[in-house]
């Protein structure tokens, strides 16, 4: 991996400028450091920083930059008459990027010289033949101009690999010469290191804003491009779930209701479980427990939050689930089928947020200012009385937030459901009835699936979409009312 | 309300008889009952849901235990036999050649059998169903070794994992149906074979350090090469998120101006603690493999998603470990003349490092167990077919993670995988049950109180 090296040589390069810049500045002074304007050290760092940050800045763009350059040249080659009606420019130029991964790989396996690879005038067959003899996955019958494509696309993946080597490095060689020029005595290299230092701080905190714009773009491009293969109100609106794998669409019914639905009951089931349980904890810990009891019980039941949704998938697979069919399935109450069911999953989902509900709800009952309680002891109420007539009204918008947020993260799990509560999608009242929910139809419709060109497919950022708009709702309010809460009794 | 029904202690103390009273301190009265009882239900609720709550802890506790701890036990057989140079030779001039090697194995052990006095009658083809083609084994190793003929060798064989799943209870004699695979019959032999101490557990270790197998062969499967692919992804949610999350706290902590952008980005944080992490996994799809071309199923990528989500907890625990650092130790640095950013390099960033280090390790312990991002991305378990060849290939070859690899096993239809993935789990959760004990340790050990 060239790439892994052009770093270290750039980092190489960076810490020979704070060698030299750091010793050049000794020597302007004379080897006397008090005449130097800072330490020896900021000179060798204003150094290493000059070379380093703008090789690297480059490097990220040029590899930013790179595909879009190569695939707007690549496309350009395709003629529009060679794509087919149920194929689209997308597809075609997946098919070119493999086709040229392909040969990069038989070259490297070493059945297939690197000039036969390049030969434009290679014969398709013989070429296509000699992929599949090295094992590389390429589609039955690739047509002259992708093949040519693809070539192309290889010639010039090699040509930006090497002109970005020798850009990124005269960058860095550049920018470390200049930091050992100014390295004088009169220079003010501490001003100019920390200036470059708060720089990097901020581009560290401004990635949280990029993650979210990542989030947000990444949605909202593919499922624009969802809505262009399948309209949106169908999806909003559709009753039936029923994706084909088999065709390229027309035949998949892609409405979200079900979806929806089966994410709405799971929810409300977990919450049922997780809600009276966490807030009695909360309230009993908070109130009645003495602080013995407290620092065994609390982190006890936190542990529950500490441990991966994966384990509690299996467990709703493997131990709740057989557990509710011996109850109330064929030999007991008739009423459900298979281990799978919206309440196998909303009740293992329930346990997970046991903790989550009490360390919250705990936390903004401790908050209630003493003097309220005081107050209502003194007018002669028991604990519980006090508990339900000044602490609970005084904490309820807190306690409704940590709902909220209780409620986001269920309705966001995802290996619970996807191994507890089945796969099929169905609108129904009975909860011990299989049904589905929209992060495991995501899952579902994304892994092992490289092609992204198919509604089938694209349906899954549409759901994304669906399931961060509306977990983002939740939590802005939930955060909102739980910020206000606090500033009322700070 | 006469004076009799008055306890005798009140009535004397009233001295005037219009000053009678309705309730005594010595007496409870009905609505007192009421709202004492009242009271004891109150605390009672509040015990059964802390009670509930651990209840459940200790079930899936139990069950994991329970249910994972045979993955890390095989069954083996286990014979010791010699076979002579002319008999090998012999052996080795026939048609059927392994025929001949399972020949000396059936032989043995019947002469194992004999030797404790056992009489089990059995034939090649219970053999085959209980260990497999023995002879190829057999053949391959007098083969390699022909040094040691004449001398007597203890053989070691796997059982098949249905004979496994007799020995943990997974197959009773009751359940078990004829099929070409384990006859009811085979069972007698098997008890046999026990009782001669033939058949015996052996620790697992092709679990702790093999790969994924393919869908027909549970007993083959193990963990390791997921552990593998989780630590190459945490080594990159480590040197990424540790730094960033770092510096992204500093900035927020000490040098951010209360502003609008300060304000946006702090909302941002706290949102994306909350965002599901399904939706990390398609950002990373969509950014990451879609739009960069990144390899697919490379922990390289699982990490760099693991990294943003596991981002908004490092900086929220970084940022509180800054705060504890009292301002009389900034301002002092800033009295004997340190600039600003040398206060925070110099000497609040060391301060607060151990809490620093305790919230990335929380953060990275969430990380390891998080399993849907990596589905998306194409981390699943069966691309966990090896180790990778070097330190480059174990970030960029596909590999799978624990809890992915675990997912896998849980959705295969054999049930002698159900097995493997609780023994996953107890692998996985004894990883993260040593980075929650450094943590504490670490807070433990260093953390001062100002």
């Amino acid at each position: 991996m060239p790439l892994f090296w052009l770093v270290l040589i750039v980092l190489a390069i960076a810490s020979a400028g704070y060698v030299l810049g750091r010793s050049r500045a000794l020597a302007s002074a004379g080897g006397d450091r008090s005449i130097l304007h800072s330490l020896p050290s900021y000179y060798g760092a204003n150094a290493a920083l000059k070379s380093a940050v703008p090789a690297f800045l480059l490097m990220i763009a040029w590899l930013l930059a790179q595909p879009f350059f190569i695939d707007n040249q690549i496309s350009g080659m395709i003629p529009e008459a060679t794509i087919d009606e149920s194929s689209s420019l997308g597809l075609v130029m997946a098919e070119v990027r493999r086709t040229a991964e392909g040969l990069d790989n038989a070259v490297a396996e070493g059945s297939m010289s690197e000039e036969f690879a390049r030969n434009a005038r290679a014969d398709i067959v013989d070429i296509t033949q000699r992929l599949k003899d090295a094992g590389q996955i390429v589609t039955s019958d690739i047509t002259q101009p992708v093949m040519r494509a693809a070539q192309r696309y290889r010639v010039l993946s090699a040509a930006g690999g090497f002109y970005m080597t020798l850009v990124v490095l005269a960058t860095a060689v550049a920018g470390a010469l200049w930091g050992i020029r100014e390295a004088t005595a009169g220079f003010r290299a501490r001003n100019v290191v920390e200036q470059g230092v708060l720089a990097i701080l901020v581009a560290a905190a401004s990635i949280a804003i990029l993650t979210t714009i990542g989030i947000v773009l990444s949605l909202v491009f593919n499922t624009a491009e969802f809505f262009g293969l399948y309209p949106a109100f169908d999806f909003f609106t559709g009753l039936t779930w029923a994706p084909s794998f088999s065709g390229r669409g027309g035949s998949s019914e892609l409405g979200i209701i079900p979806l929806l639905w089966g994410t709405f009951y799971i929810s409300i089931v977990a919450l049922a479980v997780a809600v009276p349980i966490g807030l009695f904890a909360a309230i009993y810990l908070a109130e009645y427990a003495g602080p013995k009891i407290r620092a065994i019980a609390k982190p006890l039941l936190e542990v529950l939050a500490g441990i991966p949704t994966i384990v509690y998938g299996l467990f709703a697979l493997l131990t709740v689930g057989p557990l509710l069919v011996s109850v109330f399935g064929d030999d007991g109450l008739g009423v459900m089928q298979a281990g799978t069911a919206v309440m196998t999953a909303g009740l293992v989902m329930g346990i997970m947020l046991i903790p989550f509900v009490s360390s919250l709800s705990d936390d903004i009952i401790n908050a209630v200012p003493q003097a309220m309680r005081d107050g209502s002891y003194g007018l002669g109420a028991t604990k519980s009385e006090t508990v339900k007539q000044v602490i609970l009204p005084a904490a309820l918008p807190g306690i409704v937030g940590a709902i909220l947020l209780a409620a986001s993260r269920a309705i966001g799990e995802t290996m619970i459901v996807v191994l507890g509560a089945g796969a099929a999608a169905r609108l129904s009242l009975n909860p011990f009835e299989a049904m589905t929910t929209v992060t495991a139809k995501i899952v579902s419709q994304l892994t092992g699936d490289a092609d992204f060109a198919s509604p089938e497919a694209l349906v899954a950022f549409a759901l994304g979409m669906t399931l961060f708009v509306v977990t983002l709702g939740l939590n802005i309010v939930a955060l909102y009312i739980v910020r206000k809460y606090r500033e009322q009794y700070d | 309300m006469s004076d009799t029904t008055l306890p005798p202690v009140a009535s004397s103390a009233d001295t005037t008889p219009s000053e009678k009273r309705k309730t005594s301190l010595y007496r409870t009265d009905a609505l007192t009952r009421k709202r004492n009882a009242a009271e004891a239900r109150f605390k009672a609720y509040g015990i059964t849901a802390i009670v509930i709550g651990l209840f459940f802890l200790v079930v899936l506790a139990s069950s994991i235990i329970l249910e994972g701890i045979p993955a890390f036990t095989r069954t083996i057989v286990q014979v010791e036999f010699t076979i002579t140079e002319d008999q090998f030779e012999a052996a080795e001039q026939e048609l059927f050649k392994t025929r001949a090697y399972e020949g000396f194995f059936i032989a043995s052990l019947e002469e194992q059998l004999r030797q404790k006095g056992i009489d089990a009658p059995f034939d090649s083809d219970a053999i085959e169903r209980l260990v497999g083609k023995t002879g190829g084994t057999i053949r391959e190793f007098f083969r390699e070794n022909q040094d040691l003929l004449g001398q007597p060798v203890a053989f070691e064989l796997a059982a098949s994992s249905r004979v496994d799943g007799y020995m943990n209870g997974r197959i009773t004699r009751e359940s078990i149906v004829d099929s070409r695979f384990l006859m009811k019959s085979d069972l007698y032999i098997v008890d046999a074979l026990v009782e001669a101490g033939v058949i015996r557990n052996a620790f697992n270790w092709n679990f702790i350090t093999g790969a994924d197998s393919g869908v027909d062969n549970p007993g083959g499967a193990g963990i390791g090469a997921s552990v593998v692919g989780s630590f190459f992804m945490m080594l990159v949610v480590l040197f990424l998120s540790l730094p960033i999350g770092v510096a992204a706290s500093i900035y927020l902590e000490e040098f951010a101006p209360q502003n609008r952008i300060t304000d946006l980005i702090e909302v941002n944080i706290s949102n994306l603690a909350a965002v599901p992490s399904i939706v990390f996994g398609i950002l990373g799809l969509a950014v990451f493999i879609q739009f960069m071309h990144l390899p697919q199923s490379a922990p390289l990528v699982g990490g760099l998603v693991l990294t943003l989500m596991t981002l908004p907890t490092i900086i929220i625990s970084t940022r509180a470990a800054l705060k504890a650092v009292p301002p009389s130790i900034r301002d002092a640095a800033l009295g004997v003349g340190a600039s600003k950013m040398q206060a925070v390099f110099h000497h609040v960033l060391p301060l607060a490092m151990p809490g620093i280090l305790t919230g990335t390790i929380i953060g990275l312990a969430q990380a390891l167990g998080e399993t849907a991002p990596l589905l998306l991305i194409g981390m699943v378990g069966f691309v966990a077919r090896g180790y990778p060849e070097g330190l480059i290939e174990g970030f960029t070859d596909p590999n799978s993670a624990m809890p992915a690899q675990i997912y896998t096993w849980a959705a295969r239809a054999d049930f002698a995988f159900y097995e493997k993935a609780w023994g996953g789990i107890i692998v996985l959760l004894v990883f993260l049950l040593a980075m929650n004990i450094l943590a504490i340790v670490l807070r433990r050990r260093f953390e001062r109180r100002w």
